[in-house]
């Protein structure tokens, strides 16, 4: 029973970090309409910025943690408006989301020519002595916890953000129709440009919080977890923040148990398989909405 | 058209009779010992080793008077890491005259080799190709254990220094090399007492996170756990173990080798972490001492076991030349048939091992040495 729980803190920990990750394809979904591939080699960007911050210029983790949130705010921004805009119309959405993987590929590759294939030890955010939590016959790892209640305040002021402010309003109200909201004198652009930046900044956390807790970094550091966040979000209904969250905590806990008391070779299979059984029976995913296509 | 063809092919079959004349006249006043590996590249520091480490033995023997009162000439080749062009340093070797192969220095080389000197049937032993095929043939043999076998390796030195009785073991069930260590290691974990507890597999899709197969071994009580995997993973799972507060041994083959140049490690996590390995350069012994001091002397840095394994290369030539009582105007093919028994038969005392000894099927016997983590630094076990 102890290990369970141990085991299930472990998945929960894993799913925050995909929930965190999953909050921003599935923004950048509800919003633009477009599924950014590159979003995993966002959370890379910023896990290398807070690597150089913290472990290269010695600065104090909090400091490497906000250069991460700006660096990939900064670089969701760009690559929104370099990459994505100008294909807004492009008639198919197939154009976008072949830019997009090409922009993954591009972040990938920039980092093998600064940072090279070799692996690097990511200093965790957590200090060394404080790394496990000791409660009666429990070890809990420090940076579990930190990652949960992270993730749990993150979706809890998203929501505020959203629900009781102007640009969440206006975030809101593009979702549901971008002609309409545009002709109510809501700027599109701004706010698409602003759900990048947020999405982004998400992913700088994210980037962070993966390392602490895996600290292995390298250009392909964001990749898989990336696929896993996309799945995430498809699983609790693309669109919700909240069904990303629920996806994001379901799929870690599926996964550590499933490498725990299945196979650890099939856990990835057994995670893409509950994916397949799950938008069988119901298409939109755990919390998606089924739209009426008004003619 | 016809006859130029025919006047170029007996053109080029004189000169390669000239060439072999001219072999077998040098040979008769000393043995021809050609080593080969990568001298450029980027596993320049393996063949380096090897062909310094060589040069280091050869110049030992021929000071004490040689091999049974003949003189040795060697020569070292480069083969960039290519197997293709490891056969062209082969050929170049066996220009100059080579009767005995010292190489080469890595996997694949050495088997594209050994299909070489199967054909001219030359006695071939390579220092450090360490991959299972490369012995395949019956004329190769190696100085290094094989990949497989460091894990029984492991388990012997594991089972005979009582580390550890109740062992996990996390290995990469899609590498043949960690996979093939595993199996070899849980095969004959029973014969020296230990039971492996549990086994965990992670693949390449799945390397970056081992909170669970870490909790799996905790549970069950392990000792120690047994890594037979690379060190950029071994990285980030001592890391993790240390975040668990987990408190056990760790072991690894020489996979996790380079551990402690990865960027940004820290090394206090690698504390007390031990790996197989064939030699230790600050081992106190005098062959060892007598070794480190002369190639620190002549080469400025300090040798690694693949020079080691190329210095115990030689003495085993000399050995078994000693034993067959070869003498340098041997064909080729008859020498290689004598130092193919010979070679079973003898016994050195060498860097990589107190006594080691060969089987017919290429592979040595020697005990398992280790070294162990201390304060940011590899020193040799007790």
């Amino acid at each position: 029973m102890v290990s369970f729980i141990a085991y299930l803190i472990n998945g929960l920990s894993l799913g925050s970090i995909y929930a965190i990750i999953a909050i921003g394809y599935t923004m950048v979904y509800g919003i633009a309409k477009m599924l950014n591939f590159a979003h995993g080699d966002v959370i890379m960007v910023g896990a290398y910025i807070a690597f150089s911050v913290i472990t290269t210029a010695g600065m104090p983790p909090v400091v490497g943690l906000i250069a991460s949130m700006c660096g990939c705010m900064l670089l969701g921004i760009c690559i929104e408006k370099i990459a994505y805009k100008p294909l807004r119309h492009a008639g198919s959405s197939l154009a976008v989301l072949i830019t997009a993987i090409g922009v993954s590929y591009f972040l990938q590759n920039m980092a093998l020519i600064i940072f090279t294939s070799n692996p690097k030890m990511f200093t965790s955010i957590i200090p060394m002595d404080k790394m496990t939590i000791q409660a009666g016959a429990f070890r809990i790892q420090t940076i579990s916890l930190v990652c949960i209640a992270v993730s749990i305040v993150l979706v809890l002021l998203l929501q505020l953000f959203i629900n009781r402010t102007r640009p969440g309003q206006a975030m809101l109200a593009c979702s549901q129709d971008r002609g309409a909201a545009s002709l109510m004198g809501i700027s599109v652009n701004g706010t698409i440009s602003l759900t990048f930046a947020i999405g982004s900044a998400m992913a700088g956390i994210a980037g962070v919080l993966l390392c602490s807790a895996y600290p292995t970094l390298s250009p392909y550091t964001g990749s898989m977890p990336g696929i896993k966040a996309f799945v995430a979000a498809v699983f609790g209904g693309i669109g919700s923040i909240p069904g990303a969250m629920i996806g994001g905590l379901l799929l870690g806990v599926i996964e550590i148990l499933a490498k725990t008391y299945i196979s650890s070779q099939l856990s990835d299979a057994i995670v893409f398989s509950v994916l397949i059984v799950v938008l069988l029976v119901k298409p939109t995913g755990l919390m998606g909405k089924v739209v009426q296509e008004k003619v | 058209m016809k006859k130029m063809k025919q006047f170029v092919s007996l053109m080029l079959t004189s000169a390669m009779a000239a060439g072999m004349m001219s072999a077998s006249v040098f040979a008769a006043d000393a043995f021809y010992i050609g080593a080969s590996g990568p001298l450029t590249g980027p596993a320049a520091n393996y063949g380096t080793a090897v062909v310094n480490a060589a040069q280091i033995a050869v110049d030992e023997i021929n000071e004490a008077g040689g091999i049974n009162g003949y003189q040795i000439e060697y020569k070292g080749e480069d083969d960039e890491l290519d197997s293709e062009k490891s056969v062209n340093a082969y050929n170049a070797l066996k220009d100059w005259g080579m009767q005995i192969l010292l190489g080469p220095t890595t996997t694949g080389c050495a088997i594209a080799v050994a299909e070489k000197t199967k054909a001219d049937n030359m006695f071939q032993l390579t220092p450090s190709g360490s991959g299972e095929d490369v012995t395949k043939n019956d004329n190769v043999f190696r100085v290094c254990f094989s990949d497989p076998s460091q894990g029984m390796r492991s388990a012997q030195y594991i089972g005979e220094h009582q580390l550890a009785t109740k062992v996990g073991s996390i290995y990469d069930s899609s590498d043949a090399y960690s996979a093939g260590i595993e199996a070899s290691f849980e095969a004959a974990a029973p014969d020296y007492g230990i039971d492996v507890a549990v086994k965990c597999a992670f693949t390449a899709d799945s390397n970056t996170d081992f909170s669970s197969q870490l909790q799996q071994c905790a549970d069950a009580g392990v000792e120690l756990i047994f890594l037979p995997i690379y060190y950029t993973q071994a990285g980030t799972i001592l890391t993790q173990a240390r975040m668990m507060g987990l408190d056990v041994k760790f072991f690894g083959c020489d996979g996790l080798d380079g551990m402690l140049d990865m960027d940004n490690f820290e090394k206090s996590l690698a504390e007390g972490v031990m790996l197989l390995t064939p030699f230790a350069a600050d081992a106190d012994d005098d062959l060892t001492k007598n070794f480190v001091a002369k190639y620190q002397e002549a080469y400025g840095m300090t040798p690694n076991q693949f020079a080691a394994d190329a210095y115990d290369g030689v003495y085993a030539i000399k050995a078994a030349l000693e034993k067959a009582e070869a003498t340098p105007d041997m064909e080729i093919s008859d020498l290689c048939e004598a130092l193919k028994t010979a070679i079973t038969e003898i016994e050195i005392a060498g860097l990589t091992g107190e006594k080691i000894v060969w089987t017919a099927d290429g592979e040595p016997n020697k005990d398992p040495k280790a070294v162990v983590i201390q304060d940011g630094a590899y020193v040799s076990m007790q």
